[in-house]
Order: structure tokens, then C-alpha cells, then sequence
């Protein structure tokens, strides 16, 4: 925490790995948000 | 024997603002719209509780502030408890944008807009840019050396926007009544005039695919 983060650098993209990280959960989140059933939801209420 | 009238539906025997108002709200809100016990099927998906997930974060930032503004900077800074009400605050933060931002990217995709929602969205949008201020004051309130050096670097941003002469990044009375009142109590207002709107109206609907009947 007391040192500056390791950055990711691929031609013109420059992101430090923990926000890598971070946004890459964030999108693996919403997609597993919309595939994963809901509790109590019965198909073609 | 006259048959009894509703006082807030029937016609005006008397006028006063306070009854227009109250005819008003029970037309627009009833009490089964404001505080509804079923939902639409499609409503039954972990995406709309990415909304709810905010909310929640919201009420622990709040709860953790009003404790760390009651013992101050020495406290969160310098006993066990004060730091760990401080790494509350900070990471009820965290989730708060982690999930108003899946929120927004959920109600983009479903286009929550339509239908007479634009207000709604409207609304939203103005949040997220008043919590992105709320935020960038409480950086500016931790009283630590990470704090000033924001506030070395912010000044000459806000300076160059033409409004550092009234918002002044360096002056931490300033910035540090704006994070702990008059942000929280517009970011709150905000939320709850947001949670109505979609009271009003209802979810959007799913949007149909092409050529269906």
C-alpha cells in the first residue's frame, strides 16, 4: 500500500493493475448478474 | 343525514394549499405504488439489485461519517477503532461507486429512459456527479499528506476551469463543510427524489425484439 502500483502498458493503454483488475470484476459482475437465475423467479410469469 | 364525503378525492367544499397538496400526492403516489409488495416478472434478475446494493452502501458512508465527524481527524487517524470506522468509510465508498456504476451500465443497456422515465435518468446522471464531488472533498478532508497533495495538484485544474476563487481546493474548512453537509444532504435529497421517480413510474419494460407481435 506504501508504494505506487505496477502499471499496465500496451500501446496507447496505460492502467495501473488494480484498476485493471477492478473494472475487469466490475464487467465479469454484470455479466454474471444477468446469466445467473434469480431465487424465486419461475420461467414465464 | 348527508352522506360522508372523502376529503381527498372529492371536490373542494373548502381550498387551501395544504389539501391541493395532499390530493396531489394521493393521485400521483398511492400508498400501493409508494411502498409496492409485487414487482413485474421481469424484474426477477440480480441486475436490479445492483440499485439496491447502492442505496445500502450509501446508509453505512453515511452512518460511518457522522461517527467520524463526531470524534474527528486525531481519532480516525490515531486510535484502532478511528481506524477502522475510517476503512469503513472509505470502503462502503468503494462499493457505492463499484455498484452505482454496474447500476448505470444495467439501466443504459435496458435504455431506462423511455416511456417518460428521461427525469429519472436525468436525476440519476446529476448523483453520480455530485457524489463524484462528495468524494473528491472527503480525499480533501482525510487531514493527511495524501489529502494535501490532492489538493496541491486539484488547485491548478480548478484554477484553470475559472472556479478556484470560490472553491477553493486549499482551504480545508471549506472543502470539509461541503463533504460533511451540504454534499451528503444534496447526494440524500437526490436519492430520494430518484427512488420516487421510479415509485411514479414504475420499472421500464424490457425492450421487445424486433418483429415480435
Amino acid at each position: 500500500m506504501n508504494t505506487p502500483a505496477a502499471y499496465f502498458h500496451w500501446q496507447f493503454i496505460l492502467i495501473s493493475y488494480p484498476n485493471l483488475f477492478l473494472i475487469i470484476g466490475m464487467i465479469g459482475l454484470f455479466v454474471a448478474a444477468l446469466l445467473a437465475p434469480f431465487p424465486g423467479r419461475r420461467g414465464g410469469e | 343525514m348527508r352522506p360522508a364525503r372523502d376529503p381527498n378525492t372529492s371536490g373542494p367544499e373548502r381550498s387551501n394549499w395544504t389539501l391541493a397538496l395532499r390530493r396531489l400526492l394521493i393521485a400521483r403516489l398511492p400508498p400501493e405504488h409508494l411502498l409496492p409488495d409485487r414487482q413485474p416478472y421481469y424484474v426477477g434478475s440480480w441486475v436490479y439489485v445492483f440499485g439496491v446494493v447502492t442505496i445500502a452502501a450509501l446508509v453505512w458512508v453515511v452512518a460511518s461519517g457522522v461517527v467520524l465527524a463526531f470524534f474527528g481527524p486525531q481519532w480516525w487517524h490515531l486510535s484502532a477503532v478511528g481506524h477502522f470506522f475510517n476503512s469503513v468509510h472509505y470502503w462502503s465508498v468503494q462499493l457505492l461507486f463499484v455498484f452505482m456504476v454496474l447500476h448505470l451500465w444495467g439501466q443504459y443497456f435496458a435504455a431506462g429512459w423511455r416511456d417518460g422515465r428521461a427525469p429519472t435518468w436525468m436525476v440519476g446522471v446529476v448523483i453520480f456527479v455530485v457524489s463524484l464531488l462528495t468524494a473528491f472533498t472527503g480525499y480533501l478532508s482525510q487531514q493527511n499528506f495524501d489529502s494535501q497533495w490532492i489538493a496541491l495538484s486539484a488547485k491548478d485544474a480548478t484554477n484553470s476551469l475559472g472556479v478556484g476563487a470560490f472553491f477553493n481546493v486549499l482551504n480545508f474548512g471549506q472543502m470539509y463543510g461541503l463533504h460533511v453537509m451540504l454534499l451528503p444532504v444534496a447526494v440524500t435529497a437526490l436519492v430520494t427524489v430518484h427512488i420516487l421517480q421510479i415509485r411514479l413510474r414504475g420499472v421500464v419494460k424490457p425492450i421487445e425484439p424486433r418483429g415480435a407481435p
